[in-house]
């Protein structure tokens, strides 16, 4: 759509901006300010320049819980956008079943993620857990406190579990989005389900799914609480991602000087890679447009 | 017949989905009606010797059910306020060019990707020196941070689906800005601010690290209240699903109620 240009518009958006840049630019601003001094407590603060983005750049333990987070949000993202696109085009298009269908998926969504994480603890427990327990009498030794895999396999899982119902959703809307002429075109033609899906249902959901996917790539690379409740970051620091490790580093040690730091640099990471998206995004849309 | 033959493969798919998805669920409600013996002592699949103590012990005492009171108010005051700054700037997004309109788009999705991790400290310490911190309305506030852009970027989506001709024409007939936005324009997208809303609850009742770090005894959410409580009384599992169980149900309840809206919502152009 062409827009015109106002510069009133501004004051729409006044109050958006007024409000996100209260409790965005001040704390960021706090952040830098802690990143670049060093304290001994009482609140005193010494300039320590850029010591704390150097030590932080060298340490190991970074770079570990990075590797760890790319990781996770590569495998989480690889499972959760096909099988979301799957299940919405096998949920029924209207009707009773359609509604039944949402009502329940949303449900995993709107649970708080602390209760999220007890509810895997618990089902994941060799003793009072119907997943652990079922799967000790089978006989596979499944321990996700002891043992890496089995920590990963549970909080990726727990993940899945957790999300897929936002992309299936999203991708559902797409779907929905879809005019009856385009099928009844591709049965004329008769073409193949394969491609209907490729050349009709794909192209039209691309949108949404950028959308999920962006949305997805965000939230698992900030996860906290569900594999804190979980696994505590363990066995060792096999689950430790960067949210984890960055309040333990804040609150738990309280070294605020690399924490802040190494804060800076994970939203810079977190930003790069969304503009990426974001740039891929806003150009299907423009050529949508035409 | 294979058109038959195809729905039954899709009820199938489905019917697996749904059973991953409520198999966890049905566990924790299973478990909140056994009694920490039961739990602890055999295995079953459903209780042998069903109880409701867990659910009174949290109906009953204020240091329980005052987090759900907590939680409902400041989500309810944090999809208000997001709602009404985002209204106004989805519009100005979908409909004008201004200067540096792409930067400021940008910047305000960049603090829906901002970790709450890194925000945690930092809001504790504004919040205190502003006089807020264990309010609700500092929690509401702070929410914003991730769903304020959210709700502009939903809600710029919806708008941009519907015709320019529309408000041109209404400024035509001599509707004020002001008396378009309420009497035409709103209504035209009421499925997009009702999934806006939707997503709004969803994402503030859900967090739990900046609303826990931003309170401590008056405005304390249920989801702070479950980890405290377990920590300082040994595990009581059956008062721990209970309570989880208790935190599903507003979430199910606003689904329920919204369905049909929402799976209208969903359907974006085809209402």
């Amino acid at each position: 759509m062409n827009k015109t240009v106002n510069q009133k518009a501004w004051f729409l958006v006044l109050p958006v901006l007024l409000l996100v840049a209260f409790s965005a630019v001040i704390p960021l601003m706090t952040v830098v300010n802690y990143s670049v001094q060093d304290t001994f407590g009482r609140n005193e603060f010494f300039w320590a320049g850029l010591e704390w983005f150097d030590e932080m750049l060298h340490s190991e333990r970074m770079w570990d819980a990075l590797g760890r987070q790319l990781m996770f949000s590569a495998i989480i993202l690889a499972i959760e956008v096909p099988l979301g696109i799957f299940v919405a085009l096998n949920m029924p298009k209207s009707g009773f079943w359609a509604s039944f269908c949402l009502v329940l998926m949303s449900l995993p969504l709107l649970i708080p993620w602390n209760v999220v994480g007890t509810i895997w603890q618990i089902f994941g427990r060799v003793d009072i857990g119907l997943l652990g327990y079922t799967l000790d009498k089978i006989g596979i030794n499944y321990n996700y406190t002891q043992d890496i895999f089995d920590a990963w396999v549970t909080v990726i899982v727990m993940d899945v579990w957790h999300w897929t119902s936002l992309v299936a959703l999203l991708a559902y809307a797409g779907l929905q989005s879809i005019p009856d002429a385009y099928y009844q075109a591709a049965k004329i033609d008769q073409a193949s389900r394969w491609s209907v899906f490729r050349y009709i249902e794909l192209p039209k959901m691309a949108g949404v799914l950028m959308i999920a996917i962006l949305l997805r790539f965000m939230d698992s690379f900030m996860i906290y609480t569900e594999p804190f409740v979980v696994t505590g970051g363990g066995p060792g620091n096999a689950t430790t991602f960067l949210s984890i490790d960055l309040v333990k580093m804040a609150i738990g040690q309280f070294d605020l000087g690399p924490a802040a730091a190494f804060s800076l640099m994970y939203f810079l990471v977190i930003m790069a890679i969304s503009w990426v998206f974001y740039t891929v995004m806003t150009t299907m849309d423009k050529k949508d447009g035409v | 017949m294979p058109n038959r033959f195809r729905i039954n493969g899709s009820a199938v798919v489905m019917g697996l989905y749904l059973l991953f998805l409520l198999v966890p669920i049905y566990w924790l409600v299973n478990m909140s009606l056994k009694t920490n013996q039961e739990i602890l002592g055999s295995f079953s699949l459903w209780p042998q010797d069903v109880t409701f103590q867990n659910y009174v012990l949290i109906l009953t005492d204020p240091s329980w059910y005052m987090g759900y009171i907590n939680s409902l108010i400041y989500v309810v005051m944090n999809t208000a306020i997001s709602l009404a700054v985002a209204l106004p700037a989805a519009y100005a997004f979908s409909r004008y060019s201004f200067m540096g309109d792409k930067h400021l788009f940008f910047w305000l999705l960049t603090n829906r990707m901002a970790p709450p991790a890194v925000f945690a400290l930092p809001f504790f310490q504004l919040y205190s020196s502003v006089g807020l911190f264990d309010t609700h309305i500092a929690v509401a506030l702070a929410h914003c941070l991730f769903n304020v852009p959210l709700a502009v970027w939903i809600l710029e989506g919806f708008m941009r689906g519907v015709p320019k001709e529309i408000d041109e024409t209404a400024y035509i007939d001599g509707y004020s800005f002001p008396r378009f936005f309420i009497q035409i324009f709103t209504p035209l997208i009421a499925s997009g601010i009702g999934v806006a809303a939707f997503f709004c609850f969803m994402f503030s009742w859900v967090e739990l690290l900046l609303s826990r770090t931003l309170t401590a005894v008056d405005a304390k959410p249920i989801a702070a209240t479950m980890t405290r409580t377990v920590s300082a009384s040994g595990m009581d599992w059956g008062v721990l699903a209970a309570a989880g169980v208790l935190t599903i149900v507003p979430g199910a309840l606003v689904i329920y109620f919204v369905r049909n809206y929402i799976a209208k919502g969903f359907a974006l152009g085809r209402v």
